[in-house]
């Protein structure tokens, strides 16, 4: 089972819910930090990283004796990354997404598989939390495949909790897709519910059913219970704006280990999260 | 001698579009008999990607030599670069202006790009 925990606007917390859950349930999950080009689940895990993976992608690397400056790979680039000037081929490595359309379409053999360094996947264990997470290379832009490289490597018999990236474009998508269940997490602010109805849609375009957590939940309006009840999404779980839970935080610790009642908390929104995808079973069984 | 300008308009009393890339039109200027090739960029003005090295391209198979615009970003810099075209960047006024500013010497070229890249 793969739940992802994501949330349309950033910094409502992603990683706070995703680490607590992971260390309520133990060694019976693996934390996937697909944030990539932010990965902090680490700060509050404090794993010993034990093995590292760097991880390319393909760029051209062109043989300037074969190439007869036909062109085929520039016309083919939709990002450009190719450019044929009178005799000379130029690559920008940098706007390449690796679909080797210059490969195939070269009728001179002379593109070569390149490389591009895309980031790292390290391996680690943290309060007794497995965890794998992405380190996208400073500079890189493209941070979908790394996102799916790191997913690639989750034992999916076990459970599998996924720290995904904010935002609703790519990154999140590469996150989200193909996971049982999305939990989003929001804040009850204009910007925040602004930001829940845009992952809402995307996760409703995934077919993935979804949850909400509500954190700050005794602050800002009442506009996201309305949405959500207008939506019909289950809000599993309400953290309030707490002073101990925000300390606890900025020490980089867990609300789990420094509070302990929490603990009881986070492992029901997990069993509650497990009934909800049972149910979303049924549902679409019966139709 | 060839000379790509951007360029709001198609005509020498036009003024210069700051912006290579996604110039509204490059108007390349015979320096010999003054006659111009009117290049219209509107497939690159809204181009996804890579806007300034197609400009770049479509102006060095024009033959031009020189282009005279305002910015110049890293990517449509070294693509001129190859294709031996000089840049004469932080050009503004009209077309005219710019070529008479030109052949009167005044123009000087860039080393390097003047823009930010854009993602």
């Amino acid at each position: 089972m793969i739940i992802s925990v994501a949330s349309g606007k950033g910094g409502t917390g992603k990683t706070t819910v995703s680490t607590n859950m992971a260390i309520s349930l133990g060694d019976a999950c693996t934390l996937l930090d697909c944030d990539v080009e932010e990965p902090n689940a680490h700060l509050f895990l404090h794993p010993h990283i034990n093995r590292s993976e760097t991880v390319t992608t393909f760029i051209p690397e062109v043989d300037q004796e074969r190439c007869t400056f036909c062109r085929k790979c520039a016309e083919i680039c939709r990002y450009r990354a190719i450019a044929v000037v009178g005799q000379k081929v130029l690559v920008f490595e940098n706007l390449c997404h690796s679909c080797e359309g210059c490969l195939v379409v070269c009728p001179d053999g002379a593109i070569r598989e390149g490389k591009r360094e895309l980031g790292v996947v390290e391996w680690g264990e943290g309060s007794g939390v497995e965890m794998i997470q992405g380190r996208l290379r400073v500079g890189e832009a493209m941070s979908p495949p790394l996102i799916k490289k790191v997913r690639s490597y989750a034992d999916l018999d076990r459970t599998v909790i996924i720290d995904a990236p904010p935002g609703t474009s790519c990154p999140v998508i590469a996150a989200m897709r193909g996971t049982d269940f999305v939990l989003l997490v929001t804040e009850p602010t204009p910007f925040g519910l602004h930001d829940l109805q845009l992952a809402v849609g995307a996760v409703r375009l995934l077919g993935i059913p979804c949850g909400l957590v509500i954190n700050r939940s005794d602050m800002g309006d009442g506009q996201v219970w309305e949405y959500a009840r207008q939506e019909k999404i289950p809000i599993l779980m309400e953290i309030p704006f707490d002073r101990r839970i925000a300390e606890v935080y900025s020490k980089g610790l867990a609300i789990v280990e420094a509070m302990p009642e929490w603990r009881q908390k986070f492992t029901e929104l997990f069993q509650q999260i497990q009934m909800e995808i049972v149910a979303e079973k049924l549902r679409r069984e019966s139709l | 001698m060839k000379i790509a300008v951007t360029a709001k308009g198609t005509k020498l009393a036009s003024e210069v579009d700051p912006r290579f890339g996604r110039a509204a039109y490059i108007l390349i200027v015979d320096t010999k008999d003054m006659k111009i090739e009117v290049l219209d960029n509107k497939e690159n003005v809204n181009a996804f990607k890579g806007a300034g090295i197609q400009a770049a391209t479509m102006i060095a198979d024009r033959g031009a030599e020189v282009l005279l615009t305002g910015f110049c970003g890293p990517n449509a810099f070294r693509t001129l670069e190859a294709a031996g075209i000089k840049v004469g960047s932080d050009v503004s006024g009209t077309v005219a202006e710019a070529i008479e500013a030109f052949l009167n010497g005044e123009v000087t070229y860039t080393q390097a790009a003047n823009a930010e890249g854009h993602w």
